[in-house]
């Protein structure tokens, strides 16, 4: 049997299919001996995976062999358990896991450990009352196991906030690792435990990141690493590169910088291939901070540039792509499309068509060199593009930049170039491009004078006959039809396509067609569905379809079903087992209307809205967020706005590198650096080689050195949103603080206002997550200042999550405390929370839960003895939304907060209804509040007030508990009083749901 | 993290897959084709790691990998490990490869696949780097490979009295668990 197993496992390994021998590999590890189980357990790790239905038969066997006395027998379990084994049953051979750690032999107590992290990944709420043991394993005498429990923590201060008591420990470790302290078996080629340094120092560089105190204990045991590791072999080198790393991430300290920086240099200059790679990394890791070193080894990145390897090529281009400024943008962009055309491999859709647009569009140096590059992109990367590409240049286009005069520019360029492409052969075009083109045609084709619309349709006609061509690219190409389609000579056209393609087996592009015809012969009508409007006013969306109320009751009363659910039509088809034909009594007319509320949206819209018109008498909020989402994130919906608004300033931040270099000549002249030591000049062809290579770099290189003296080539960077670079940012005071403002991930740019902001506040402050730019929003509170609000932001803002900015022309009161106005006082809330405070203002929060949203109060409050006549309140919101987007669609569990949640008011019956359309169930026990005369009752009631749950019912010793999400599914609990404990069963529609819910309930229950 | 080991030999047939990430059986041979081409293609003198297959994860995995005589030892990993770490773990893991089978060659991971794939449990644990002394590996494979030794002999006999008897209707099964090329050398008794 044994030998037949591995057989099996060669099979599998070969790609034969050997399903059949899963059962066995089960039935091997429960029965047979301690070697048949060897085999056996082995065979499952490699055959199930972890949802696979048959891992359940093998929890027993692993209970089993966690108690069995024979240590292999325990090692193998542990090792299955660590490979894969089934979310749903970890509760019950979790305490035996956790025994283990007590176990006196060392090698059980690493698997253990591993065991036990694993469980964290897959289900980090059930593992949290653990975390006090790991702390134990790091302290564990074997370093074995104190380097298991490492990989633990490596994952763990990710969200560096609750561990930064370790650092010490931490420190101390590596301090001993790197003298030499642990036995001579933890040394590899004589140096101590290198993969133990190595995740050591990762951890250290995570939490000393933006922190100045943290980053101070480190300092000296950085210093002794880099001193001990000795180049002598590839190990010292990996933990050099983490050391480099390290110092670059956390505070910096001159000393140690400049140490690290000689480090680089060793690394690029290596001669060993694999170094060099790992120094460009290192110096594309660096150059953001320090961009010096890039012109240091300018010589041997332009050798890299023509390197036979691929891989270091690319890293090269992603390191020149970092310093990319307005000077330099041409000659990079060159290589990059160079790069593109020459590789025709799998690599070139990797990362480099992500990075050309953004980086054009931050410096382009002229509006037709633009349209050029992106046409050659677009050839050249075609189909293999990320969908976001083109979506961000059309956004470029219709948003426009400061003056409108070049914004017409750019669109008559663009549509020209589009034109006498199509003219040519419009055969060999990639799809996403033909979308391009036919999208920017159809706005933009009326910004050339003398362009009839019927050209461009006959132009555009041709297409739909193209073979290769998507229905998807058909749609574009049709929506843009029917925007252009005005006059008679547009209605010949359109006549004849009509007649072509009338007999598409394609639905969507029969109804497109009918449009277009319908459309093109009343022009009344185009004119009403398609205002030729001028700005790009995002369009209002009424998601719920209200104006289709009258249409339904119409309907309804002409004797049509009225519109159930998907979930409930399935269950009463289950009960009635037979078919049922209703939902589909009133789909068919609906679509032209439908498609009139999407107007100029995009063809995706028209086929969304078109797909949910049965969705008629129940205005379910899925249709609609499903309708907002697919359609109009894409391209220009507020979402699709905003995101990419948010990101741009952060891009155009990191990429503006500005660099002190005093040795720069003047006037742009070639940037040499004192520190390349040109090789010795050799006569005849060589010197000739190298000449070229200097003006390489000097190119490349240009406007790097050179600060401040941007010239016309970087007016574009003007057009990124002010927002996020100015000085008053304010961010949510719910947020974790993950996400960096903006303003810290590059230094200040040298052309800004003299802001102290980031040196001033942040190193001392006690609250990472407070806003570090707030101070200087003070500085002159007598000053006139505008009102100004960002327009974009508050507008998603409020359609999301509805933030009410509790306006700061309040009159403050006497006493200045923070108030809230009559209209939230007998809501539920949040305790009000200080943000920050410095001489004159005083800022704090708190959130308001109404029965629909979640309300943000921001209390801003004048603390100084001076009169403020007037602020200036500047919200920006990106983790606001991060958040937002974060939460609502895809429910996130980590991210979810109690608040999200609001009291479902159901009947018990309408309960037992829900329960069943529900599928995803979980069940647990959870510690009652037995001090108390009525525990069931006690505990559902501090459940309730804690959580926001409503309790529908309570008979006996059973209760029923609901709640439900924002805007989103209901989540249930049922509760049944078990031996002193509380069994609770929760279910949800969502996945996650459950868990997360269960997780704040212990923890509700936890805290008295 | 860890997220695939793949061997396979200079023709691209695999003689060692390990996912610690679930992948369909199909697309777990779509990776090894994939990886396959991706490695093959390059020289000797180039640098030992690549970015950028399009199967697993991504932008943020990366390949390692190792080339042996006539095997690649190719590990998948995401940016949580160290590019030069690894590398040194491979060169573990073949040495300790070495050391267990005595001049290690492609015909010994076809025969012992499991013994490899046992000492591969040592080295690598649900993706996470367990051990990386070797000689605590060996360690580790050779008291496992002495309890088999040991289930012949005495101390295993209650327990064959046992498995015995469930067998008992099945006379098909074979008893005797010894069997053919797993190579034992001197019997001891099993220290517990």
């Amino acid at each position: 049997m044994k030998e037949l197993m591995v057989r099996a496992v060669y099979c599998e390994m070969l790609g034969y299919e050997a399903s059949f021998s899963y059962i066995h590999a089960i039935k091997l590890a429960q029965q047979g001996t301690a070697l048949d189980k060897r085999v056996g357990y082995l065979a499952v790790s490699l055959f199930l995976n972890e949802s696979h239905e048959l891992l359940l038969l093998l929890v027993n066997t692993v209970l089993k062999d966690l108690q069995s006395t024979n240590l292999i027998e325990v090692c193998m379990a542990l090792t299955v358990v660590g490979q894969v084994f089934p979310k749903d049953m970890i509760p019950a051979i979790l305490p035996m896991v956790e025994e283990k750690l007590n176990h006196p032999k060392e090698i059980i107590r690493r698997k253990a450990v591993l065991a036990l992290y694993k469980f964290y990944l897959i289900a980090p709420n059930q593992v949290q009352h653990i975390h006090s043991k790991f702390r134990k394993a790091l302290c564990d005498k074997d370093p074995g196991v104190m380097s298991a429990s490492l990989h633990i923590y490596l994952e763990m201060v990710t969200k560096p906030e609750s561990y930064k008591d370790l650092v010490v420990s931490f420190v101390t470790i590596l301090k001993q690792v790197v003298g030499g302290k642990l036995p001579i078996d933890f040394n590899y080629h004589s140096v101590p435990a290198p993969w133990l340094q190595i995740q050591l120092l990762r951890i250290l560089s995570l939490l000393g990141k933006n922190d100045r105190s943290t980053s101070e204990m480190m300092y000296e045991v950085l210093d002794e690493s880099l001193r001990r590791a000795e180049m002598n072999h590839n190990i010292t080198y990996a933990i050099l590169f983490e050391c480099v790393k390290t110092i670059y991430t956390i505070h910096p300290k001159a000393e140690l910088l400049e140490k690290a920086a000689k480090c680089i240099g060793n690394f690029v200059l290596s001669p060993k291939i694999n170094l060099k790679y790992l120094g460009l990394k290192a110096l594309t890791y660096v150059v953001q901070q320090d961009a010096n070193l890039a012109l240091q080894h300018q010589m041997t990145i332009i050798e890299c540039l023509d390197h036979a390897d691929l891989i270091i090529k690319r890293e090269t281009l992603e390191l020149l792509f970092r310093i990319t400024n307005g000077q330099n943008v041409k000659v990079i962009v060159e290589k990059l499309l160079e790069f593109l055309r020459h590789s025709k491999d799998d690599y070139r859709n990797i990362s480099k068509g992500v990075y050309l647009p953004i980086n054009e569009c931050t410096y382009a140096p002229d509006n037709s060199w633009f349209i050029r590059t992106m046409n050659t992109v677009f050839l050249l990367v075609g189909d293999q593009m990320q969908p976001d590409i083109p979506n961000s240049f059309l956004r470029l286009l219709s948003e426009g930049f400061e003056s409108a005069e070049e914004d017409q520019q750019l669109r008559l360029l663009a549509v020209d170039s589009y034109v006498s492409l199509l003219q040519e052969q419009p055969a060999r075009l990639p799809q996403r491009f033909l979308q391009v083109i036919s999208w920017v045609l159809g706005e933009y084709s009326s910004v050339k004078e003398g362009l009839e619309p019927a050209t461009v349709l006959r132009l555009l006609a041709p297409l739909l006959d193209l073979r290769h061509c998507s229905s998807e690219t058909k749609s574009w190409v049709l929506a843009a039809m029917t925007k252009l389609s005005a006059g008679p000579a547009c209605l010949s056209v359109a006549q004849e396509l009509a007649e072509r393609h009338g007999g598409s087996l394609d639905t969507t592009l029969r109804q497109r067609l009918h449009e277009l015809q319908h459309l093109a012969s009343d022009g009344e009508l185009l004119r009403r569905v398609l205002p030729c409007s001028d700005g790009l006013e995002p369009l209002e969306v009424d998601s719920t379809l209200s104006f289709l109320d009258g249409f339904v009751s119409e309907a309804l009363a002409a004797g049509a079903a009225p519109y159930k659910p998907p979930h409930q039509r399935q269950e009463e088809l289950a009960q009635e087992k037979a078919l049922s034909v209703e939902p589909y009594g009133l789909s068919l007319p609906l679509s032209l209307s439908s498609s009139s509320i999407a107007g100029r949206l995009s063809p995706t819209v028209l086929s969304m809205s078109s797909g949910l018109s049965g969705n008629s008498t129940e205005l379910s909020p899925k249709g609609g967020s499903a309708l907002r989402l697919e359609g109009v994130t894409r391209v220009w919906g507020k979402e699709g706005y905003l995101a990419k608004a948010a990101l741009k300033p952060e891009e155009a931040a990191k990429t503006e590198v500005p660099c002190p270099l005093s040795v720069l000549q003047e006037g742009g002249s070639a940037p040499r650096t004192p520190v390349v030591s040109l090789p010795a000049p050799a006569p005849g062809p060589s010197l000739q080689a190298e000449r070229e290579k200097q003006q390489l770099a000097s190119c490349l290189f240009m406007g790097l050195g050179s600060q401040g003296a941007a010239g016309p080539c970087l007016v574009r960077l003007n057009r990124s949103p002010p927002s996020a670079m100015d000085n008053l940012l304010c961010s949510s005071p719910l947020d974790s603080g993950s996400t960096p403002s903006p303003a810290d991930s590059a230094p200040s740019p040298a052309d800004s206002a003299p802001s102290p902001a980031d040196s001033a506040t942040s190193p001392a402050d006690p609250a990472p997550h407070l806003p570090h730019d707030l101070p200087a929003n003070n500085r002159p509170c007598d000053a006139q200042e505008d009102l100004t609000e960002d327009t974009d932001t508050s507008e998603t803002v409020v359609e999301g999550n509805s933030v009410a900015v509790v306006d700061p022309y309040d009159p403050e009161p006497l006493c200045l405390s923070p108030h809230l106005p009559e209209e939230l006082c007998g809501l539920p809330r949040s305790e009000i929370r200080p943000l920050c405070r410095d001489a004159s203002l005083v800022l704090s929060a708190c959130c308001v839960r109404t029965d629909h949203s979640s309300l943000l109060v921001v209390f801003v409050s004048n603390a100084s003895d001076s009169a403020a006549r007037r602020f200036a309140l500047q919200m920006t919101s990106g983790d606001l939304e991060q958040r937002r987007i974060k939460e609502y669609p895809p429910f996130n569990g980590s991210s979810w907060s109690p608040g999200g949640s609001r009291p479902l008011s159901v009947s018990t019956e309408e309960y037992g209804r829900l329960w069943l359309a529900s599928s995803n169930d979980i069940k647990q026990n959870l510690a009652l509040l037995s001090q108390e005369p009525d525990p069931l009752r006690a505990t559902l009631h501090r459940l309730r007030d804690r959580l926001q749950l409503n309790v529908v019912d309570i008979i006996a010793s059973e209760g029923i508990v609901a709640c439900q999400l924002l805007q989103g599914p209901p989540c249930l609990m049922h509760c049944r009083l078990n031996a002193g404990c509380l069994a609770v069963w929760l279910r949800s529609s969502l996945p996650e749901l459950p868990d997360c819910l269960l997780y704040h309930c212990q923890r509700a229950l936890a805290q008295h | 993290m860890i997220n695939a080991i793949l061997i396979f030999n200079n023709h691209g047939k695999p003689r060692l897959i390990r996912f610690y990430q679930y992948f369909a059986e199909e697309l777990q041979q779509q990776i090894i084709r994939e990886t396959f081409h991706l490695v093959s293609k390059r020289d000797d003198n180039v640098c030992n790691f690549l970015e950028g297959g399009s199967l697993i994860g991504g932008s943020d995995y990366k390949l390692i990998y190792r080339h042996y005589a006539t095997l690649y030892f190719v590990f998948c990993v995401d940016s949580s490990e160290s590019e030069l770490g690894i590398l040194d773990l491979i060169q573990v893991f073949v040495e300790t490869l070495d050391k267990c089978f005595e001049n290690v060659c492609e015909l010994d991971l076809i025969f012992h696949m499991d013994k490899v794939h046992y000492i591969l449990q040592e080295v690598v644990m649900g993706g996470m780097v367990l051990e990386t002394n070797m000689n605590e590996i060996v360690a580790q494979v050779e008291l496992q490979n002495r309890m088999e030794k040991s289930e012949g002999g005495l101390s295993a006999a209650p327990a064959r009295a046992v498995s015995a008897v469930k067998n008992m209707n099945l006379p098909e099964m074979p008893r005797n668990i010894n069997i053919g090329d797993l190579n034992i050398k001197v019997p001891s008794l099993s220290p517990f």
